[in-house]
């Protein structure tokens, strides 16, 4: 039956993520930026809220099962507290949930139960690669069999923690077919490059990752000999990757309805103005129906329909109301927006990064 | 908990529907439009009996049940039905569709305001007879349209006959004919009973049809929807019963602005309902257009990253985009009526949403179509006309963003203007 209200275990998770937000996450959100860093404790906080445990079964360390829907809502609030910071927390998400929904039983008891533990997991997924001619379903990066091993050349982009991890997830196209392959860090060939220079999510340290004759056996492939179906990973990827762009959308509108209404020109609010006061509504209209798709297509995924047509719209909504709210949020507080001591242009800087942003994470 | 689904029942309605949009409406849709003021007959006859039926269970409800009939639990999901049948039925015709016979806007302020006692001695004639009839609403007049509360038809008591006397005009009347004129329907009618009291002299009136004062106009020649009938009703000393003053006895000893805000509760249902009608609308030209490309050849690839895309793909999925976050938000506006939740901003979000969605989709399927798309020879264009009314009744765009901006800034009318 037709109904959009939050049940209560996601009310009590949204609240208590909120909270994380509020209480930790803007507090140090805008020097992370500047410092290039996340304060231990804060990833450390944020982290044991458990949300990933809360998709991983009982049988491979977790507390319950997958939802994308409940991923959506929770990644959300993430990211209204800090993008960079959410996707530090949630990254290895990117890894987890690709293993737990296209891995084999063996390749999910040996990975599942590190997403499980005290620590942040030191894994991380790299797909992206650094051309204007991305394509995650035809990546430059290549798989080419060689007797019981597999033979991977490429550069990958956008690696997040690369540096940290012990285990990366590496995509490559595959005769033609995007796969997935377990590579340690310090296999032979595998060389983290330099720290990507981004426009925004500075506060997340990200690598350029290069495969020069990397050798891994061939059942380190993602789903084994089957392998995966890559289109429906990256649909889920994609839902919670939109579901952060709501939040982020969220929070610069939030930020810039609270500073009209308190900015004063003319002897009163700025936001008695209808240019301001219209700007702000059609930021919220857009934010809610992104949201609404993002929890459709979340919705259809979890019921096992297909959603990629769907996911793809919803990607464009959202990757275009997520760059405009910003800039809207940015126009409100006028030459303050432009200014570093206010957060708003770093969420116009962050913005703009979502259509970029495969695989950072996923419900 | 969030969720998507349908009830299966209504999903099986839609299905009879979509026969009755496709082999009934679209077939007479490009010779309705050509010929303005005539009555899409088949869909009318095609209707009635179903409409009838349906009116005929709800009246039985309420004499069994009276007010408790509201009060029962769970979800209602009589207003999810209906804001799914005017999308399918303004998929196969928006104009005819405004000609559907039954109650309208007219029978839902009935219900939204309405005592017992008035839902069923005026919502009866919904529910029988041979031949059908209609309910209608007049709010708007020549220089009250956004700002209705400025309105100047009157109602004045006469004491001896206890009857109101109307006067006033009333303009762009959906069904006004129908109601008044062509059928025993009747109009509510939005009259002050105190010029001087601003929004709290406002008072809803029901006029019944051939009631004697009432001079229905000629249709108005309109840019589309040319088969929904609207008119212009002038009321001269018209006489109606005291009891034809709508809504409970607190509103009829003139407290407060509970008139007016009758008529602001009937918009949170009829706001939804016309971004519903928008999205069907919207669905039709999407639909159309897809096809249309198809023949030739042109479909979308769904998986191509935007390097690769056509301009004609981008196009599609942006409209796609539009139309899917407008039709969320207004399942989103009708969820919260069917779980008893107030949904005022969601209604004006839909409704602002939806009428710029259906506006800016179907100018762009006529684009993308050519000059094939440009051509009376096929739906296209009457579909951008069509669309664009959406855009502006039950309150324009900016009227409806002005609502929402006021809630979602906490802010009175005085404080946004």
């Amino acid at each position: 039956m037709l109904d959009f209200r939050l049940d209560e275990e996601q009310k009590m998770l949204t609240d208590t993520i909120h909270r994380f937000a509020e209480e930790r996450v803007r507090k140090v959100f805008r020097h992370a930026d500047e410092d290039g860093k996340i304060p231990a404790d804060v990833l450390k906080a944020g982290w044991e809220i458990g949300v990933l445990p809360s998709f991983i079964p009982e049988d491979f360390g977790g507390f319950g099962a997958p939802s994308a829907v409940t991923a959506a809502v929770a990644y959300e609030e993430f990211a209204y507290g800090d993008l960079a910071i959410a996707l530090n927390i949630l990254g290895s998400s990117a890894v987890a949930m690709a293993v737990l929904r296209a891995g084999t039983e063996a390749q999910k008891e040996s990975h599942l139960p590190l997403f499980c533990e005290e620590k942040l997991p030191r894994v991380a997924a790299a797909i992206t690669e650094p051309t204007i001619l991305y394509d995650p379903f035809d990546l430059k990066t290549r798989a080419t069999p060689e007797g019981d091993e597999v033979v991977l050349n490429g550069v990958k982009s956008v690696v997040p923690l690369a540096d940290q991890a012990d285990t990366l997830l590496i995509y490559v196209n595959e005769g033609g077919q995007t796969q997935a392959y377990f590579v340690p860090a310090d296999a032979p060939g595998l060389k983290l490059g330099d720290r990507d220079k981004l426009m925004g999510i500075r506060a997340l340290p990200t690598f350029k990752l290069h495969l020069d004759n990397v050798r891994v056996p061939v059942e380190n492939r993602l789903g084994g000999d089957a392998g995966i179906n890559f289109g429906l990973l990256l649909n889920y990827s994609r839902v919670a990757m939109a579901a952060m762009a709501v939040g982020m959308a969220r929070a610069g509108y939030e930020y810039a309805r609270d500073y009209a209404k308190q900015r004063i020109q003319f002897g009163e609010p700025i936001a008695h103005r209808q240019s301001i006061a219209f700007m702000l509504a059609e930021m919220a209209i857009d934010i809610d129906g992104a949201r609404m798709m993002v929890w459709e297509a979340a919705w259809k995924l979890d019921q096992g329909q297909e959603a990629t047509q769907e996911v793809t719209v919803m990607k464009h909504f959202v990757d275009d109301i997520v760059m405009t709210v910003a800039d809207r949020a940015l126009q409100t507080l006028g030459g303050y927006g432009y200014i570093r001591e206010y957060p708003v242009e770093l969420w116009f800087r962050n913005a703009r990064g979502f259509v970029t942003f495969d695989g950072l994470a996923s419900a | 908990m969030i969720d998507f689904e349908i009830p299966a029942k209504i999903k099986q309605e839609l299905i009879m529907v979509e026969m009755v949009a496709s082999q009934v409406m679209r077939p007479r849709s490009r010779y309705l439009d050509e010929h303005e003021h005539e009555r899409p007959t088949d869909f009318i006859n095609t209707m009635w009996p179903a409409v009838k039926e349906q009116n005929r269970r709800q009246i039985e409800g309420l004499k069994q049940n009276g007010a408790a009939a509201k009060e029962k639990s769970g979800p209602s999901t009589a207003i999810l039905r209906l804001i799914l049948l005017i999308e399918q039925m303004s998929w196969g015709d928006a104009g005819q569709y405004l000609c559907v016979p039954g109650g309208g806007l007219g029978g839902a302020a009935v219900e939204a305001v309405g005592t017992p006692e008035q839902k069923i001695r005026f919502l009866s004639r919904f529910a029988e007879g041979d031949e059908p009839s209609w309910g209608a609403m007049a709010i708007t007049e020549p220089d009250a349209g956004s700002d209705n509360s400025s309105m100047r038809t009157t109602a004045v008591l006469d004491p001896e006959t206890n009857e109101w006397i109307i006067n006033g005009e009333k303009i762009f009347i959906t069904s006004g004919s129908l109601s008044l004129k062509e059928s025993n329907g009747f109009c509510v009618v939005w009259a002050t009973v105190d010029p001087k009291a601003g929004r709290g002299g406002i008072k809803s009136f029901i006029v019944e049809g051939h009631t004697p004062g009432v001079t229905v106009s000629p249709g108005l020649e309109k840019l589309g929807i040319r088969a929904s009938d609207t008119v212009i009703l002038t009321f001269e000393d018209v006489r109606v019963p005291y009891d034809n003053l709508l809504g409970s006895a607190e509103v009829r000893e003139q407290k407060g602005t509970e008139g007016f805000a009758g008529a602001m509760k009937t918009f949170d249902a009829s706001r939804p309902a016309v971004a519903a009608s928008a999205m069907g609308i919207a669905r039709a030209a999407l639909e159309f257009a897809k096809e249309k490309l198809a023949e030739v050849g042109v479909t979308v690839d769904y998986t191509k990253p935007a390097h690769k895309m056509t301009s004609v793909e981008r196009d599609i999925i942006m409209m796609e985009g539009l139309y899917k976050s407008a039709w969320l938000l207004t399942l989103k506006s009708v969820a919260a009526m069917m779980h008893g939740e107030g949904n005022r901003l969601e209604a004006s979000m839909s409704k602002a949403h939806a009428g710029m969605a259906v506006t800016k989709i179907s100018q762009k399927a006529v684009e993308l179509l050519g000059p094939l798309g440009y051509s009376r020879e096929i739906l296209a264009e009457k579909f951008m006309r069509d669309a664009k009314i959406n855009d502006i009744y039950e309150g324009t765009r900016q009227i409806n963003l002005l609502i929402v901006a006021r809630a979602i800034l906490g802010y009175s009318r005085k404080e946004l203007k």
